[in-house]
């Protein structure tokens, strides 16, 4: 009886088409935001710095691979690789221009991405399907490829790696090892909130509708005025942005210095995952994919020694691992083939059953 | 949404030319030197047997396919190689034989597509859904709604349009067309695999639109009843050659159709 | 003027002056483009027969190269790891079929493209549970391969000709040979195209399509564990092998994902211009450019016919 539809009218277009024409939906995300929040000074910063900065991380990035996959149709194999570019830029920014905020390079850095993935979303316009995944992971190969052999863009430094100097805003480190894990979380959160909000004003508008329409139906689309090129190149500038922006800050407000390795292809296949188990075309279901794969295994980590302890087996680090990899990949068959629209979809039935709750139909 | 034309005086302009129009792929010739006319304010029917060509004609008319031979001119210009969205903002609209809805999308959603050339907000304000973006948005819903009204399909208005009835979803598909405000409405078989009263329905809502709004269309149909009924003028393709062009009755009578549609003795 | 002088004059000057570096590099390329094209048999099998385009054939070479290394580190007599890895791979062949091509049978192709995805995952996750992830070596000896060199004397250089090289090509063309007769010649060759026009006709005249997927995965297997020992005996067994087998998209993207003979030519091609292109051109950009050039060869090539070297072109209809 606490979520019903009833009783609440609208009176004018704008109200009905709110993002959450629910009471009790706005209600729930005003709680979670607050919840959110109040983690950072309730969770220790193992907590933080494990599980959820990595999660937020994640599920930007596969709402950016979302927008161009989910919402779009166009499949990506590159994810990896644009995240590496936002990186990269935002390295070079930041270095370049020390006494600029490091927030303002974070964001800019995605306009860095957004423009090498349009530049590599041309081919989209001939091509489709499994010819333009292809042709997306000339994107992966071809730019991890510049991250080893350009040293210019990690500042000709010996080890050939990312690392973080310190950066401020209003004095207290957000960038390098001084910074604490809950000031990275308070950043992240903020940041993810954000482009997650924009993410959402711009599916349920014009341009989401257009890129919607391209995925169902291109031809169709196109006899009504839908630029393709346009909308698929949009799409693929959008994605990367966020992306690119997840990726930077993968390296700055997580890891704290990375490798080119982490922008491998494993990493594109992982946030490709989140985004076919958390459900295609999903804003929250970007979240929930994130939340399972990334989660999973520390859970296992945690769950499977304690299980065989008692009986005197131990497993080692690698053995979770390469559990992971065969629990990721049963379960996207398992999804595929019983839930193709992933968790979003599962999320959506709950809310159908309370809405008629206590009676089922 | 355009005031009514006056349907005498209007109908004596050329709206669109189609003059030895050819088409080919590969060694098959689909369509081999036809001309005809639409006029503005009519109705015009294409008719002829399976395989003659009418959906390949609908296809050049709105770009999709560009003739081998001929040419087209639309509003006294002739028409160059394009693309096919370049058609739709010089004002024609289209329906499909296979309906070709955006099948995740709710009907609401479907007939706002059908709004996408008229909607012209900035990517600054969409990305904050305020302002101007809102705006546009409440003002376009506003129109879709009387589309919705005008169509009768104000209880489906928030289901996915996949989980529609085919004749539902064939008028939802008819909404996101006038949705665009064309001039020409192009459909093809709107009232195919549909029943006597779904059929009715369909033929009232298209009459309308040519009586209310002063929309020129041009339609493929296989029931002649409606044909007859429905259309200013009708012409016949056959082997994608034309046979015939002109009213309801002269078609009728044309000896070449008669034989088309039943078959002469060799 | 000086970077075009290095890119469009001086590599083929250098060709003319030294045509034995030349030969070998050609040499290199067509082994390697031979393999490739093995490999993308693996794929265009799988796709002809179910139109399911095989992300995991990639690693199915992998895996069934590790079967039989793992099992011959444990003790098992080649021969009889080799009839192992085979069986294994009947068995994966009847697991794909049961587990993840019936349950999503007349899905989308891209919908079966990204289960594909999820096979490959739980077979890397599975090969290195079982065998560990460290790179073996091939047993080329007990497998009878023969190892050496033979060195040839021709415009005024040595030219080396492994003679693993040799033997790889010899039996991938053999096996080549075999699958287009096959395919082109034998009543089950027949019902595997029915199958990949429509599932629905073929089973409504009568053709089994279980049976039909078993047997074209299990084809592709053995086309695996061949480039897996092919490939392995040149550069070891690992999962990063994977990374060499992913080549055959490109090659596939070239040749068209139907046409065998595309394979063939489409694996020459990309061989033979990596192998230029890191040899002539790779110095002048540092290097390490083959772990890309293939894909930009295939992208730039879709740009010009999406439709592949063999494909008809696709008429759009609505």
């Amino acid at each position: 009886m606490l979520y019903r539809e009833a009783g609440q009218y609208k009176t004018n277009y704008a109200a009905d088409m709110a993002i959450f024409p629910l009471r009790e939906d706005r209600v729930g995300i005003a709680i979670i935001i607050l919840a959110a929040y109040s983690l950072a000074f309730l969770g220790n910063s193992f907590l933080l710095q494990a599980v959820m900065i990595p999660f937020l991380v994640f599920s930007l990035a596969a709402i950016g691979l979302n927008i161009l996959t989910g919402y779009t149709g166009l499949l990506s194999l590159g994810t990896g690789a644009f995240m590496g570019v936002g990186a990269y830029a935002c390295y070079k920014l930041m270095t370049a221009f020390p006494g600029v905020n490091v927030i303002v390079w974070i964001f800019a850095s995605g306009f860095f991405s957004a423009a090498v993935g349009a530049l590599f979303g041309l081919p989209s316009l001939r091509i489709k399907g499994f010819y333009l995944a292809v042709a997306t992971l000339a994107a992966q190969f071809f730019l991890q490829w510049c991250f080893i052999r350009i040293p210019w863009l990690v500042n000709y430094n010996v080890s050939g790696a990312l690392d973080a100097p310190l950066r401020t805003l209003f004095g207290v480190p957000v960038v390098g090892a001084t910074a604490t894990p809950q000031t990275r979380y308070l950043v992240v959160l903020t940041i993810v909130i954000l482009l997650t909000w924009i993410a959402s004003n711009l599916v349920h508008g014009r341009i989401g509708r257009a890129w919607i329409a391209i995925r169902d139906m291109d031809l169709a689309a196109e006899l009504m005025g839908i630029r393709p090129l346009q909308t698929k190149l949009l799409a693929f500038a959008v994605s990367s942005y966020y992306c690119g922006v997840a990726g930077a800050l993968l390296v700055f407000l997580w890891y704290g210095g990375a490798e080119y390795d982490v922008f491998n292809i494993n990493q594109s296949f992982f946030i490709l995952f989140m985004v076919i188990i958390g459900g295609l075309g999903s804003l929250i279901g970007s979240f929930f994919g994130a939340a399972l794969i990334f989660i999973m295994p520390i859970v296992l980590g945690i769950v499977l020694p304690a299980m065989l302890s008692p009986f005197g087996l131990s497993v080692g680090a690698d053995v979770i691992e390469h559990l992971r990899f065969m629990i990721v990949g049963a379960l996207i068959i398992f999804f595929l083939i019983v839930e193709p629209h992933g968790l979003a979809r599962l999320w959506q039935i709950g809310k159908q059953k309370l809405l008629v709750w206590p009676f089922p139909y | 949404m355009r005031a009514p034309d006056n349907p005498v005086a209007a109908k004596q302009d050329v709206l669109l030319a189609v003059d030895n129009v050819s088409l080919g792929f590969g060694g098959v010739k689909a369509l081999s030197d036809v001309s005809f006319d639409i006029r503005k304010g009519e109705i015009r029917a294409i008719i002829g047997p399976n395989g003659a060509g009418k959906t390949s004609m609908l296809n050049c008319i709105n770009g999709f396919y560009y003739p081998t031979e001929g040419q087209i001119t639309f509003k006294g210009v002739k028409r160059p190689k394009m693309r096919p969205y370049l058609a739709a903002r010089g004002g024609i609209a289209r329906t499909f034989q296979n309906v070709a809805l955006f099948k995740s999308m709710s009907t609401l959603d479907n007939i706002m597509a059908g709004r996408s050339l008229k909607m012209h907000a900035n990517f600054f304000w969409q990305l904050f859904r305020h302002g101007p973006a809102m705006k546009e948005e409440a003002a376009h819903r506003r129109v879709v709604e009387d589309i919705i009204d005008f169509l009768e399909i104000q209880h489906i208005r928030k289901t996915p349009v996949g989980r529609l009835p085919y004749g539902l979803q064939k008028r939802v598909e008819l909404g996101r067309a006038l949705a665009m405000e064309p001039e020409l409405l192009l459909l093809d078989e709107p009232m195919a695999g549909m029943n006597l009263e779904e059929k009715e329905d369909m033929s009232r809502f298209i009459f309308e639109v040519n009586q209310q709004f002063g929309t020129t269309i041009a339609l493929i149909e296989h029931d002649m009843g409606v044909v007859m009924d429905l259309s200013d003028r009708v012409v016949v393709l056959e082997y994608g050659r034309k046979i015939a062009d002109g009213t309801p009755d002269e078609v009728k009578r044309d000896q070449r159709v008669i034989d088309a549609y039943l078959g002469v003795a060799h | 003027m000086d970077i075009l002088y290095k890119i469009f004059v001086e590599p083929f000057l250098f060709m003319v002056e030294a045509p034995d570096l030349l030969i070998q590099t050609l040499w290199e390329g067509l082994v390697s483009g031979v393999l490739y094209a093995l490999i993308a048999l693996g794929f265009v099998l799988i796709f002809k027969a179910s139109g399911v385009f095989n992300f995991a054939q990639g690693i199915m070479v992998v895996f069934s190269a590790l079967i039989l290394v793992g099992l011959y580190e444990k003790g098992v007599p080649a021969f009889l790891a080799l009839l192992l890895a085979i069986g294994a791979m009947l068995v994966l062949a009847v697991a794909v079929e049961r587990v993840v091509l019936r349950p999503l049978v007349n899905q989308p192709d891209i919908i079966l493209f990204m289960a594909t995805f999820g096979l490959t995952y739980f077979l890397i996750g599975l090969g290195e549970l079982i065998f560990g992830g460290n790179p073996k070596e091939m047993i080329t000896s007990a497998l009878f391969l023969p190892q050496g060199t033979t060195e040839l004397e021709m415009f005024g250089g040595l030219v080396r000709f492994q003679h693993l090289d040799i033997a790889a090509a010899v039996i991938a063309s053999i096996m080549i040979g075999v699958l287009a007769v096959f395919f082109s010649k034998t009543r089950i060759g027949r019902a595997l195209r029915a199958v990949a026009d429509s599932h629905k006709a073929a089973l409504s005249v009568g053709i089994s399509l279980n049976q039909i997927w078993v047997i074209v995965w299990f084809a592709a297997g053995i086309v695996a564990l061949v480039a897996g020992i092919m490939w392995g005996a040149r550069s070891g067994v690992s999962f990063s092998l994977q990374i060499i087998a992913l080549k055959a998209l490109p090659v596939l993207i070239l040749g068209g994902f139907t046409s065998i003979p595309g394979a063939i030519i489409g694996g020459l091609i990309i061989g033979v211009g990596e192998k230029l292109g890191e040899f002539y051109w790779g110095p002048l950009v540092g290097g390490g450019i083959e772990t890309w050039l293939a894909y930009v060869i295939a992208l730039l090539f879709l740009l010009y016919r999406p439709q592949g070297l063999f494909g008809e072109k696709i008429i759009e209809r609505i």
